[in-house]
């Protein structure tokens, strides 16, 4: 069934923010440390173990599809409520400061990757 | 009439956000095909409608959550809060290839340790230069530039005025919003094509709604890439910035007598 797929996302979700959380607590740092993150590798791990006994079939993986499908809308919809009014009161300093960042950002990716082929098709390299 | 409309839009929120998306999709995908010719992405026209409309919304409520403060599209910040964000995103975990993911991971591991270090020094350089000479506020204008969670995160915990805070979130802000626009028109220079380019990214560019955002509208299948290591940008500047570089920065400007 579709919804078992949603249930699995929503299960693997609410564990990686639980995980988060309390590595969080346990550094002593006031924000959830990369509960997305193990959120996204619980979700993987279970998709291979499912496929490996057999318990995920394609019907169930739908139910994750959809809403990774609704990715791009949803960040639009972010989009929509960045307080960007806030961004520009920040003045000259905080554009120099954003501007410089990202600008140093990017050079040190493209340094990072100067030897990555650049397919747009997202395929990885032998 | 209009009241009609108006409970209408208040009690129908979320479906009427997916409507309202779905059609600036829609729109900037025919804008995408016949004014640009494919060359610029229909989601990059998207997000850089979502945040002109984001403009506009703050301007006409003096609120902080652009169009979402009009009452009538309060449906937009749960579709686009936190909540459902990443629930999208943990989704796209599906189409990860977890040979892709180990191969890369080290290097990612590595940018994000650069992503955190790098803006923080550049954050403090400017407020140097601004005239910021005492620790807390360097420290917290250059947690500023990690994210815009780090900067308040880092300035409560040590102790900065409200307006350096407000300095720092919004330095944060300015800087994910430049990485949803500029992503696209840096892919090439950036080499962005492959899983490991884009775990990368995820590491450098930090703040989970540029990397998210940016990637969405450079190439989809990169997103789980880029995203499963930005998630823990955040986490982690949260953790040095008050910390290990508060102690370094306060070694270097001592307080005045």
């Amino acid at each position: 069934m579709t919804l078992y797929g949603t249930t699995l996302l929503a299960v693997c979700h609410l564990l990686g923010i639980l995980f988060g959380e309390l590595l969080g607590r346990a550094l002593g740092v006031q924000a959830n440390v990369g509960g997305v993150g193990i959120a996204m590798l619980l979700l993987i791990s279970a998709r291979l173990y499912g496929h490996r006994r057999g318990w995920l079939d394609a019907k169930s993986e739908e139910g994750v599809h959809y809403w990774a499908a609704l990715y791009i809308p949803v960040v639009v919809a972010m989009a929509m409520q960045q307080n960007v009014l806030k961004a520009l009161s920040g003045g000259p300093m905080a554009l120099l400061a954003a501007v410089a960042t990202v600008a140093a950002g990017a050079g040190c990716v493209a340094l990072i990757n100067r030897d990555e082929p650049v397919s747009p098709s997202g395929q990885a390299p032998k | 009439m209009e009241s009609l409309l108006q409970k209408l839009a208040v009690e129908n929120g979320l479906v009427l956000a997916f409507a309202v998306v779905g059609l600036v999709v829609l729109f900037s995908g025919a804008v995408s095909r016949h004014l640009t010719f494919g060359r610029i992405q229909g989601s990059a026209i998207a997000i850089l409608l979502g945040l002109v409309l984001a403009y506009v919304g703050g301007r006409m409520t003096g609120g902080s959550k652009g169009l979402a403060d009009l009452t009538c599209f309060g449906g937009l910040a749960l579709m686009g809060g936190t909540m459902l964000r990443d629930f999208a995103i943990v989704a796209t975990a599906f189409e990860v290839q977890p040979a892709e993911a180990r191969r890369a991971g080290w290097i990612g591991a590595t940018a994000l340790l650069i992503g955190t270090f790098l803006p923080f020094v550049i954050g403090v350089a400017v407020a140097y230069a601004f005239g910021y000479r005492d620790a807390v506020s360097l420290t917290t204008i250059g947690a500023g530039a990690v994210t815009y969670i780090v900067g308040p995160v880092t300035g409560t915990a040590i102790g900065a005025s409200s307006e350096v805070i407000t300095l720092a979130i919004a330095i944060g802000v300015f800087k994910a919003i430049l990485v949803m626009v500029t992503t696209p028109m840096l892919a090439g220079f950036m080499r962005l094509g492959t899983p490991r380019s884009a775990m990368v990214f995820g590491g450098l560019a930090g703040t989970v709604s540029g990397v998210s955002a940016g990637l969405a509208a450079t190439d989809r299948k990169l997103v789980p890439y880029g995203a499963l290591v930005a998630t823990f940008h955040t986490g982690l500047g949260c953790l040095l910035c008050p910390s290990l570089l508060y102690l370094v920065i306060r070694a270097l400007f001592p307080a005045h007598a």
